[in-house]
């Protein structure tokens, strides 16, 4: 071995910042559109077909997500919700991805995907539930294409690649029909790449060629540990190793989380495999409600982010772009405060569920021994009705 | 009605092949269980008919194969998983307990997990560590699964088919050292049982058995014994099903005969045998003559083959039990 090799394989210096050479981006932290390079070119054409309706939807998706999510953690500071896992500073992230996948594809998030949830139509009072404590998730993921929350981080890698094998033996993959051809696409962060599963997953997808699209939202932080606790290469580099294409792009820059999804996805659906993305991104706030960040992380390093914010880049770029302006911002402000307000009433006003429904899924078919223990609970609970 | 003498690994591959033709979303994933048709030859023969997409020699991952089995049930396919051995369940383990068998309940009915995993388990194959371990109690333990067993080439047959038309994902441990023991089964238009019923393999009047897969047949020589010493007259219950528990035959064994035993090769501590006795001492307990008595593996790792014949219950073990019950 070489001084050249040892050297290859030392750990790299953490930038929590610079997201190197390698990462594609089109609008930079000041909102400015970035010039053709080697690394960006080949997503240029979806970058550059955007139109101006399409990037104010994107600013609007941006702006309201990031309401539904303080509304969450507000909700959460008021007893309402007894947790809350807040995306803030991964709405472009989330809103690229999750506005690069079509109707039939399918989402498989872990439990911060809001802005994805949003972009594929789950209503947001949906993902409130399981933090209310009413459910463990509930809602019909088919009719989104949006599967439950998965808590346990990476399960869900394998449960995309499983479906993603499912597409292919339904032949909806490589046919051209824009309609039919199907991706999965699964979501986690940089403590997920950590994960057995996460690995499988990728084994799984590069071996079967399954049309399926890894979105690792590296946010730096997994609850208090760095990502150099994660890893030393990082994602998008690992992927080479696993032989499926990895590419890195700047999280906070929604048109290029657009654009690299996109072409992800156009892979996946044509039959060309799958793809592992790295959105280079920050959690801004604290890992989940019952967080406290001041106790391993530096405020200066929150402030370095904070001037890389996805929506005031886009914000900017959008104004100096005239394809909007203060009064249709100043729309979307008061879409925001309306969409929080119904959120809210609608959060109070969620039943309880009745607690025989707690008997009710555990199985799909007959059970004896559920069914005994819900008639004992009933006949319980019915001589406290008798009092 | 034609009737077919066959082993159990051949009844087990009759079954999911009856299982994959009448269905074409039912698969098989694996290791090795392709070309190879898994290192018991299980699956043999058939790769070659229903093809590559629907008999699936998957990567050396438990973690790997369960989790992909359950996307593949969320895209509208029933997989049968096959677990090389007992003892390589647990990289798994995680799928199974947090997402297989939570899956349904999670989504308020909604999503359903129509898995299979099939887990050849058990001792007295000689084999080294890993690979003789009888680990059923943590997957009765959890709820959302359930988990069966055979012990006659009949069984074997039809509890394939039927964990397979299971809405709900079924564990089907499969006695690795009955493999190659022949019987006959009646190639009929229905199961003969139900997959959670228990089966009275041995009707008697002294002391009630409960037993499952491997076990059912020493038992039954146990009984056989007896009966032909003179001794005290056995009734053997196969309780085929361990998750649920068919409650019924078991309490109306125990109610005739007054004396149970419970006869497994699992560790008796927290396990399926500590359940039965706790079953058995709560419905049965005005008609019992004797404390419920459990003959079972003793509680260290399964040990060196050389002293699997000491650590597996035997005939003698389970004749000593009887006469430890009948002393009562």
């Amino acid at each position: 071995m070489s001084d050249n090799d040892v050297a290859a394989h030392e750990p790299p210096v953490r930038d929590v910042t610079d997201g190197g050479p390698d990462m594609v981006q089109f609008l930079d932290a000041e909102g400015n559109r970035v010039p053709i390079t080697d690394t960006n070119r080949v997503y240029a054409e979806y970058a550059d077909a955007l139109t101006d309706d399409e990037l104010r939807g994107l600013l609007r998706d941006l702006i309201l997500v990031r309401r539904v999510d303080s509304e969450g953690f507000a909700l959460q500071r008021q007893g309402e919700l007894g947790l809350w896992p807040s995306l803030l500073g991964q709405e472009a992230a989330q809103v690229g991805a999750g506005r690069a996948m079509r109707t039939q594809d399918y989402a498989f998030p872990g439990y911060r995907e809001h802005g994805v949830a949003w972009c594929k139509g789950v209503d947001p009072i949906n993902l409130l539930g399981m933090y209310r404590g009413v459910n463990h998730g509930g809602w019909d993921s088919n009719e989104n294409n949006f599967h439950l929350y998965t808590i346990v981080i990476g399960n869900q890698m394998l449960h995309a690649t499983g479906y993603a094998m499912g597409i292919q033996r339904d032949g909806d993959v490589g046919t051209g029909n824009p309609d039919r051809d199907t991706a999965a696409m699964a979501f986690t962060g940089d403590g997920g790449t950590a994960q057995g599963d996460y690995n499988e997953a990728l084994v799984f997808a590069a071996v079967t060629q399954a049309p399926v699209v890894f979105y690792v939202q590296n946010n730096h932080w997994a609850i208090s540990e760095p990502n150099d606790r994660q890893f030393t290469i990082p994602p998008y580099r690992r992927a080479d190793g696993f032989g499926l294409p990895g590419v890195r792009v700047d999280g906070n820059d929604v048109i290029a989380c657009l654009a690299v999804s996109k072409a992800a996805l156009d892979r996946a659906r044509g039959g060309d495999g799958p793809t592992l993305i790295e959105a280079f991104t920050y959690r801004m706030g604290a890992h989940t409600s019952s967080d406290d960040p001041t106790k391993y992380r530096i405020n200066e390093e929150v402030d370095l982010w904070r001037a890389k914010d996805p929506i005031d880049r886009m914000r900017k770029h959008l104004l100096e772009r005239g394809v909007i302006d203060d009064e249709w911002i100043a729309g979307i402000d008061a879409e925001a405060s309306d969409l929080a307000a119904k959120l809210r009433r609608s959060c109070q006003q969620m039943p309880n569920p009745p607690h025989a429904e707690m008997f009710a899924h555990a199985y799909a078919e007959p059970h004896p021994l559920i069914e005994r223990e819900a008639a004992e609970f009933a006949a319980y609970q019915a001589g406290f009705d008798d009092d | 009605m034609t009737e077919q003498k066959m082993t159990i690994a051949k009844a087990l591959t009759a079954g999911m092949r009856a299982a994959m033709e009448a269905d074409p979303k039912v698969l098989l994933m694996g290791e090795d269980v392709g070309k190879l048709g898994g290192v018991f030859r299980i699956t043999e023969g058939l790769q070659k008919d229903f093809g590559e997409d629907r008999v699936v020699d998957t990567p050396l991952a438990e973690a790997g194969i369960l989790g992909t089995a359950v996307g593949l049930a969320l895209r509208g396919y029933r997989p049968v998983v096959e677990i090389q051995f007992d003892g390589f369940v647990y990289p798994a383990f995680d799928q199974i307990v947090s997402q297989v068998a939570k899956m349904h309940n999670r989504s308020l009915g909604k999503l359903r997990v129509p898995l299979v995993i099939r887990i050849p388990y058990g001792g007295g194959i000689g084999a080294v560590e890993h690979h003789s371990e009888s680990n059923e109690a943590y997957f009765a333990h959890t709820a959302g699964l359930r988990v069966v067993t055979c012990s006659t080439p009949e069984d074997a047959y039809w509890m394939m088919q039927q964990a397979i038309a299971s809405d709900d994902p079924v564990i089907f441990y499969e006695p690795k050292r009955r493999y190659h023991e022949r019987g006959f089964i009646e190639m009929a238009e229905e199961a003969p049982y139900d997959l959670h019923e228990a089966v009275v393999r041995a009707p008697g009047h002294d002391v009630t058995v409960l037993t499952y897969g491997p076990m059912t047949k020493v038992a039954l020589a146990a009984a056989q014994a007896s009966a032909q010493d003179g001794g005290p007259s056995m009734e053997v219950v196969d309780l085929r099903s361990l998750s649920p528990l068919d409650v019924d035959t078991i309490v109306a064994s125990v109610n005739k005969t007054g004396r149970c035993m419970v006869a497994n090769e699992a560790q008796t501590f927290v396990g399926m045998s500590a359940e039965l006795a706790a079953l058995v001492q709560q419905e049965c307990f005005y008609n019992l003559e004797a404390p419920v008595l459990r003959i079972g593996g003793y509680n260290i790792p399964y040990p060196p083959s050389r002293h699997e014949e000491q650590f597996l219950p035997d005939l003698d073990r389970i004749l000593h039990g009887v006469d430890t019950l009948m002393a009562h």
